[in-house]
């Protein structure tokens, strides 16, 4: 009995840490989040009331919400798959006999390295009309200049392509590990069976790198909800909220219009659909990946 | 020997510790004291920068110059980047209990700030005629944006108009006379046309519509004769026929007339693109005027903004803000770093460092502005400019009520929706946001 106690103890006593860390600082704020998206917000004159689901009405109701939920949408697709079928290009690419070889890995994940702001301030300069790199190229081909960012029709687009540029390095880093990790005898077995490269990429590779794409799909669907840091400097969501995503909609609500109820909203939103992604993730690509 | 005896040793010893200990303890008395004594008030203030340019050193020198004249007040000037990272630090700041004394922030936060019980009116603190002679003693248009509610809340320091910058070489070579900038909206246009058929790969004319656009609109607005909203941040007007006006002229530089580059223009990049010669006229703060000075390889010129019905802009810029959650001696300080902020000679050497304007008619008697001003007239341009100034777009839920704008120019720059159809409906949003506050 005594014994029981002390190993119940002692199991609480290794997990306290995190458990600590993850009640203050993920738990504890999701709870409050909740809690306050029912209240109206609250300002030194005017005390904060329970409104129930009012503010989730208005969410609804909130064109630029909307906008930015749909944006979100074509943002996400834009980035996780072409990012992860040109990081499974590249890693196969640095993988092979290439004279140079860990000099064009590191050219590929620079831009990994580089603080997205940073990044976002190079890109504000290629994308610029006229001055800009892109129009200077454009111009050497008679294209005419084009207002890059100033387009409702074009911005998403120019956001996206940041995106991408910026995270398949990251992401063939782990692809390359993946790769290395296939046996050798798997290639020479196919080739004594004079399959083609297609399809032994097809049939083999691929699926062995499955656990791992599962991995890499869930972390760019988290980051294409998460990763807001380039609209600060290029776009602040515009023009006319053509380039705005959820996560910066919360900070405008937030810290421009200081609505702190309904920035909790939206957070509950968001929350949510992450958690339903991840969850139907898992749940679908559980059953076909092959671990080993 | 006797000393060697351990007694003896043992018993001089714990004297000697407790004279260590005691003198000690005068010491640190002694620094303390020195310390109340040489920092009797420590204050916190954050203030924003919006412009390019060395601008933190500038407020570093004077802050230090400060505190040479007063050293029982100690200043931690805390850089807060743009203007809303400043709001949202300062009033970060005072949620956490421990929130700066005075900060300079967006002269438009005002009614934010009220809202928020942060600021108290500054004809609270001030007792004696002269102090309340101060008060009157700036430009009153810089004034608009901090009066509410018959009472004084903020006090200027970075404040600008909007000016036109142009390049004088592109005008010559136009065939322009470069002495001669645009004097209205027909002869911005003409003159654009003229710039653009005589240069290949030069804009007439850049208005930018990131980052602030309903800041540039409020001047075009203005020049049509209508503002924006009323002195109580209540009521909006955007609707009104000759604000539509005013942004249909705006889409019409680019979609209409083709002197402006359409859909919406970088902000942050348009002085790079003026610098380099890729448009001969931008609109753009006065607080560009000493960077461009020291960065424009070309002859350039600073005139007033076209005129419509009107010249017309808006001010902008910081005020000088003080918290409500300090104690009386640390109010008396502030008002003290205030005062002397903004003084005829730092507001003079202010003006000269950043092109920002001098915020009293007494800055611009000093002898050092006065020379500088007859050196490179364009200086008094913002001044004199502010006879036709108007507030900035301020009123409760401003944060709101601003994207409303701004959406809305941003759509009808792009061609999304007509100009009327934009201002109609940010007009029925706002209204909808402001009906609690009438």
């Amino acid at each position: 009995m005594n014994t029981k106690i002390s190993h119940h103890i002692y199991g609480w006593l290794l997990v306290m840490p995190a458990v600590i860390l993850m009640g203050t600082f993920t738990h504890l704020p999701s709870v409050t989040t909740l809690i306050s998206s029912f209240f109206s917000n609250e300002t030194k004159k005017r005390p904060s009331i329970f409104i129930g689901a009012e503010n989730y009405e208005y969410m609804f109701e909130d064109p630029v919400f909307v906008e930015a939920v749909m944006n979100n949408l074509w943002y996400s697709l834009g980035t996780i798959i072409p990012s992860i079928i040109l990081a499974i290009i590249m890693a196969l690419f640095v993988n092979s006999k290439l004279p140079g070889k860990t000099l064009v890995r590191m050219a590929y994940f620079t831009p990994t390295i580089l603080p997205m702001i940073a990044v976002s301030n190079l890109w504000l300069f290629f994308y610029t009309p006229d001055i800009g790199l892109l129009d200077q190229i454009g111009a050497l081909f008679g294209l005419e200049s084009h207002n890059w960012l100033g387009d409702t029709n074009t911005v998403l687009a120019c956001i996206i392509v940041i995106t991408i540029w910026k995270e398949a390095g990251f992401f063939m880093i782990f692809y390359l590990a993946a790769l290395q990790n296939i046996s050798p005898d798997l290639k020479e077995a196919a080739a004594l069976e004079g399959s083609s490269k297609l399809y032994f990429f097809r049939r083999i590779t691929f699926p062995l790198l499955m656990p791992i794409t599962l991995f890499i799909l869930i972390n760019a669907t988290l980051n294409s909800f998460k990763l807001v840091d380039h609209l600060f400097i290029l776009t602040k969501g515009g023009p006319n909220n053509a380039s705005n995503l959820i996560l910066y909609y919360i900070y405008e609500v937030a810290f421009s219009f200081f609505d702190f109820s309904y920035a909790a909203t939206i957070t509950i939103f968001l929350l949510v659909i992450l958690a339903i992604i991840s969850l139907a993730q898992f749940v679908f690509f559980d059953k076909r990946i092959h671990y080993r | 020997m006797e000393h060697l005896v351990p007694n003896n040793l043992n018993r001089r010893s714990v004297m000697n510790v407790n004279k260590i200990y005691k003198n000690t303890l005068v010491l640190i008395s002694i620094f303390l004291g020195y310390f109340s004594y040489a920092f009797g008030i420590e204050l916190n203030m954050y203030y924003p920068v919006a412009v390019g340019g060395p601008l933190t050193k500038i407020v570093d020198g004077m802050v230090a110059e400060f505190e040479k004249q007063n050293p029982d007040v100690k200043v931690n000037a805390i850089y807060a980047g743009n203007y809303n990272d400043a709001r949202i630090k300062a009033l970060a700041a005072l949620k956490s209990g421990k929130p700066a004394q005075l900060s300079v922030m967006f002269s438009i936060d005002i009614y934010e700030l009220i809202e928020q019980d942060a600021i108290v009116p500054f004809d609270d603190l001030v007792n004696t005629y002269e102090e309340k002679a101060w008060l009157y003693s700036f430009y009153p248009t810089l004034m608009e944006n901090g009066v509410t509610d018959g009472k004084v809340w903020g006090i200027p320091f970075q404040r600008s108009t909007i000016v036109m910058y142009y390049n004088k070489d592109i005008f010559r070579k136009s065939g322009l006379n470069p002495d001669q900038p645009p004097q209205n909206w027909n002869e911005l246009v003409d003159y654009g046309k003229q710039i653009v058929s005589k240069n290949s790969n030069t804009w007439g004319v850049m208005i930018p519509s990131t980052g602030y656009p309903y800041w540039m609109f409020g001047a075009l607005t203005m020049q049509n004769n209508q503002v924006l909203m009323n002195g109580d941040g209540n009521e909006t007007y955007f609707n009104h026929p000759s604000v539509v006006e005013a942004l249909q002229f705006w889409k019409d530089l680019g979609s209409k007339h083709n002197v402006m580059p359409s859909g919406t223009i970088e902000w942050g990049t348009l002085r790079k693109n003026f610098l380099e010669g890729k448009t001969a006229i931008m609109w753009h703060s006065t607080g560009n005027l000493t960077t461009v000075k020291k960065n424009a390889k070309f002859d350039f010129g600073v005139a007033m903004l076209p005129e419509s019905k009107r010249r017309g802009t808006p001010t902008g810029g910081g005020n000088f803000y003080i918290f409500k959650q300090s104690s009386d001696e640390e109010k008396k300080a502030s008002m003290r770093l205030i005062k002397f902020m903004t003084s005829p000679e730092q507001a003079a050497h202010w003006s000269m460092a950043t092109g920002y304007m001098g915020v009293s008619p007494s800055s611009y008697q000093t002898e050092a502005l006065r020379n500088y001003v007859k050196d490179f007239p364009p200086a008094v341009v913002a001044r004199d400019q502010l006879n036709y100034a108007t507030a900035e777009l301020s009123t409760f839920q401003t944060g709101r009520v601003r994207k409303l704008l701004d959406d809305a120019i941003q759509s009808a720059l792009t061609g999304n929706e007509s100009p009327k159809q934009a201002l109609e409906k940010a007009q029925k949003s706002a209204e909808r946001l402001l009906r609690r506050y009438q």
